[in-house]
């Protein structure tokens, strides 16, 4: 029989079957599952699971280990992330890969448990400080947790870089049936010894660091930083979308949320108005085409972004839109969450 | 589609009530999802979840109206009766819930679980909720069910005889109660 599976334990499983070996965190809520599991599971496949003091501690191990050539992750939730921020912009200047979970919860501050989608800015932009972005998924059902942490780790590797998976505390909690893909063989993972500090360069010292301390040295890697974002672009931009061919009013929505404006886009059909919608599944790279495509088109009437924010996303939707069309806004924050009959309601009254 | 609120005390077996429907549906091949409430409310407080099955895709796993209500205990009564679709199905455990609906346009079945799960199992008032609901699901099977029992406590074999004893009394009472 297919499992159910809960949100963040189908991410822990999927990390492992990805061969992520090494996982350092901090515990917090919603994403507890994500460490309770792999605390076990991990020492089962011979990897190792440590809770460190704090998540600044955990963000360094992870980029210590990652130095080394191991698949490694953490989680944790928004206040956690942030306190991650700034390992995680050594580890984009280091150019280091691995995979850090965002369940977010509502904010700001520590803020409420409930799910929120808040940290947009954040994990698109950029949290810590200077020119780096991770990628950013944002997956927004349990398999598709399961599909995109198994391929993180590759990308991540491919590209040298971290890479984000974002969801909330809706889909870290709820469950839904979901397939676990088969356990990958570790000699097919990919041979990082041409620059890692694993112990294995004949004596030739490896030099993980992110200290550029010459400006002209400093702008050249940022510079080629960007010419692989500008590739990450090309080649990893993820986007769905549901019901746009004819539609006249076009949702955009990521994650749990994209799901509310499906069934809210299914009920606007039932009494005949031509919805649809666009769903991000990278937010960094932004499906910025896929969007000003669609503002095109001449059925499109205008846009409406939904967020669990009190507009982040929109910003991004606007600057694709760049000014054809009309984009709203309607979001709810602190942790409540809209309904399908919400959003029903503001498209027929507008409010 | 059936969209379910579930309801009760933590500790009422609320949760894997839900579990137990979302794995009948799994087992009848339909798509489910299962939404806990989730924080403080889990120790103590009220604790619901939200059940979805269906044939197609489940766009949103959060309910605003649902086709059937499952109060525990009189605070769920209260706090879900008012989202319950019209014409939709409030059952309550009328071991606890002593006060009846206030809608006029829903169908109340008040199931004294508790002590009817109690004469074959102190601890299956949940399954055997899950029999009182497969006759008003019509969509899903007894066998679904027993596999969804056998999974679920796949690591407790000792408690599955009695708690599809449960399951099949469910069914039974339920089917008597339709006639």
């Amino acid at each position: 029989m297919k499992k159910l599976w809960k949100g963040n334990e189908a991410i822990a499983e999927a990390a492992v079957a990805a061969g992520c070996r090494y996982f350092f965190g901090y515990p917090i809520t919603p994403q507890n599952e994500i460490p309770e599991y792999l605390s076990w599971r991990l020492p089962e496949v011979g990897g190792a699971f440590i809770q460190a003091e704090s998540e600044v501690s955990a963000i360094n191990m992870v980029y210590g280990a990652a130095g080394a050539g191991a698949r490694c992750m953490t989680s944790s939730s928004s206040p956690g992330i942030s306190l991650k921020q700034e390992g995680m912009s050594y580890i984009a200047g280091a150019e280091l890969p691995c995979v850090i979970v965002n369940i977010m919860r509502s904010g700001p501050g520590l803020g409420g448990i409930q799910p929120a989608q808040g940290d947009y800015f954040q994990a698109t932009k950029g949290g810590g400080h200077g020119d780096y972005h991770p990628i950013v998924y944002a997956p927004s059902s349990i398999q598709e947790f399961v599909d995109i942490t198994y391929s993180a780790f590759d990308v991540a590797d491919k590209y040298r870089t971290p890479v984000m998976i974002i969801g909330d505390g809706m889909l870290g909690q709820m469950m839904e049936p979901a397939e676990i893909p088969p356990m990958r063989d570790l000699s097919t993972l990919p041979d990082k010894n041409d620059w890692a500090a694993c112990g294995h360069s004949d004596g030739v010292p490896r030099i993980i660091n992110s200290l550029r301390i010459e400006p002209e040295e400093n702008e050249a890697f940022n510079i080629r930083l960007f010419k692989k974002y500008e590739e990450i672009t090309k080649n990893e931009t993820k986007c769905d979308d549901y019901m746009l061919d004819d539609a006249e009013i076009v949702f955009v929505a990521y994650g749990s949320v994209a799901r509310i404006c499906k069934a809210a886009v299914v009920e606007l059909r039932a009494q005949g108005i031509k919805a649809g919608l666009i769903r991000p599944i990278t937010l960094y790279p932004y499906p910025t085409n896929n969007i000003a495509e669609a503002a095109k088109k001449d059925c499109v009437k205008k846009f409406i972004t939904v967020e669990l924010s009190m507009g982040q996303m929109v910003e991004d939707v606007r600057l694709s839109v760049n000014g054809l069309k009309p984009v709203e806004f309607y979001g709810r924050s602190g942790g409540s969450v809209m309904m399908p009959g919400d959003l029903v309601k503001y498209v027929k009254e507008g409010k | 589609m059936q969209k379910i609120t579930i309801s009760g005390f933590g500790g009422q077996g609320v949760l894997s009530l839900g579990k137990f429907i979302s794995y009948s549906a799994i087992a009848q091949n339909l798509n489910t999802s299962w939404l806990p409430s989730y924080g403080p409310e889990m120790r103590g407080g009220t604790a619901s979840c939200s059940v979805i099955y269906s044939a197609d895709e489940i766009a949103a796993p959060v309910i605003d109206h649902p086709d059937i209500l499952i109060a525990f205990n009189e605070p769920s009564l209260d706090k879900f009766e008012g989202a319950v679709k019209e014409g939709g199905i409030i059952i309550t455990n009328s071991d606890i819930v002593h006060k009846k609906t206030t809608r006029k346009d829903v169908k109340l079945y008040e199931i004294p679980v508790d002590t009817l799960a109690s004469a074959i199992n102190k601890r299956g008032a949940n399954v055997y909720m899950l029999g009182i609901l497969l006759p008003i699901f019509g969509d899903i099977s007894e066998e679904a069910a027993i596999h969804a029992v056998e999974h679920v406590f796949e690591s407790k074999p000792k408690v599955i005889p009695s708690n599809i004893e449960c399951l099949k009394a469910g069914i039974a009472y339920m089917k008597d109660l339709l006639k």
